[in-house]
């Protein structure tokens, strides 16, 4: 893989425009590797979750269900739930990783986050693929990838006195950017609608286990958007009918 | 938990994520979704980043949902909105809205 200056530029505006929601999993990080010591496990094992397993939610999930002492089965399962929008962000993203080899396909599948698909969804739908911009998204999962060892260690190693940052609001950028890259995306009424739908569902189900609310207020809005979109397509097909 | 089962646990949480991640790319060649599923992902961003951001917004703690101006989280959420839907534009949207919170954080004194 050598990089041309192409790629290079497009690494270097990936990284940036990562780095608003790298700094919003600064808090999380570093309370993960908190919670995680403090739960008794080894400083190597909180360091393998954050290496293998590279989801926040799913990591913070399994050290709670660990702590009510959940078996195996139980922390798997709930993995699962809290995982199964990533499927969706695949769907979505597949078409612009078709032409890439495997070997990229494997890195950008293991390395994709909420955060990193709602960098590459705005990135193709507001240029386009261009020829290099696999390398724009391998900067989008490194950067989160690297950032998220970084600050898992710095809750390790600081552990008690590193508490305060929850305090910061740092996370909030994670919101912010997500508002600015939703909201030009909602181009027309069916998306307003399944944006509406989404967020007036995922309220209502917020206290919902394993984010059950999340997954199916993502869904409701689908759904939502679809349907009326489908309608109008049938409407206006049916009057083009009409004489 | 023994040692053993928590390497059991990472490893098998590994797997999990993985297949849920990897196969759409992998068989990406002999896949294509039919068009009714093509126009149904096309909803994915708007509906599932705004089911990741609304509860986040409302109940930026544990407890009672937070529908009032004296919530700082929603004060930021809806300037970065209005600042998007204006200009389009993704950092302004970011700065302002960081702004507006902590301002209306240090205002509201919370």
């Amino acid at each position: 893989m050598s990089a041309t200056p192409g790629a290079r530029a497009e690494f270097g505006r990936g990284l940036v425009a990562t780095l608003p929601l790298m700094i919003s999993a600064i808090p999380f990080g570093v309370i993960f590797g908190t919670l995680a010591t403090g739960a008794g496990l080894s400083p190597l094992a909180v360091m393998s979750m954050s290496l293998f397993v590279f989801s926040g939610s799913a990591q913070f999930i399994a050290i709670l269900l660990l702590g009510s002492g959940s078996p195996l089965g139980v922390i798997w399962l709930a993995t699962l739930i809290l995982n199964l929008r990533h499927l969706l962000y695949a769907a979505t993203l597949v078409d612009h990783v078709r032409s890439l080899g495997h070997g990229w396909r494997f890195w950008l599948a293991a390395w994709l986050t909420d955060e990193t698909f709602a960098i590459m969804e705005r990135r193709y739908r507001v240029e386009g693929r261009g020829p290099q911009a696999h390398w724009y998204y391998l900067a989008s999962c490194l950067g989160m990838y690297l950032n998220w060892q970084f600050w898992t260690y710095i809750g390790i190693v600081l552990a008690t006195e590193f508490e305060e940052i929850k305090h910061w609001g740092l996370e909030f950028a994670m919101a912010v950017t997500f508002i600015g890259i939703v909201m030009p995306a909602l181009r027309s009424r069916p998306y307003w609608v399944a944006a509406i739908v989404a967020g007036l569902v995922a309220t209502l189900g917020n206290g919902l286990p394993y984010k059950l609310g999340l997954m199916l207020g993502g869904f409701a809005g689908i759904l939502a958007g679809l349907a009326l979109q489908e309608w109008t397509r049938r409407r206006n097909r049916g009057e083009r009918v009409l004489p | 938990m023994s040692e053993l089962e928590i390497a059991l646990m990472i490893g098998g949480m590994a797997v999990i994520n993985l297949a849920i991640r990897w196969p759409v790319y992998l068989f990406a060649d002999h896949v294509r979704f039919p068009p009714l599923v093509e126009r149904a992902l096309a909803f994915v961003p708007v509906a599932v980043l705004t089911a990741i951001i609304v509860p986040a917004v409302l109940y930026p703690s544990e407890g009672d949902i937070q529908l009032t101006w004296r919530n700082p989280y929603l004060v930021g959420a809806v300037v970065a909105a209005v600042v998007s839907w204006k200009w389009q534009k993704l950092m302004p949207t970011i700065l302002i809205g960081m702004a507006a919170f902590f301002l209306a954080r240090w205002l509201i004194g919370a």
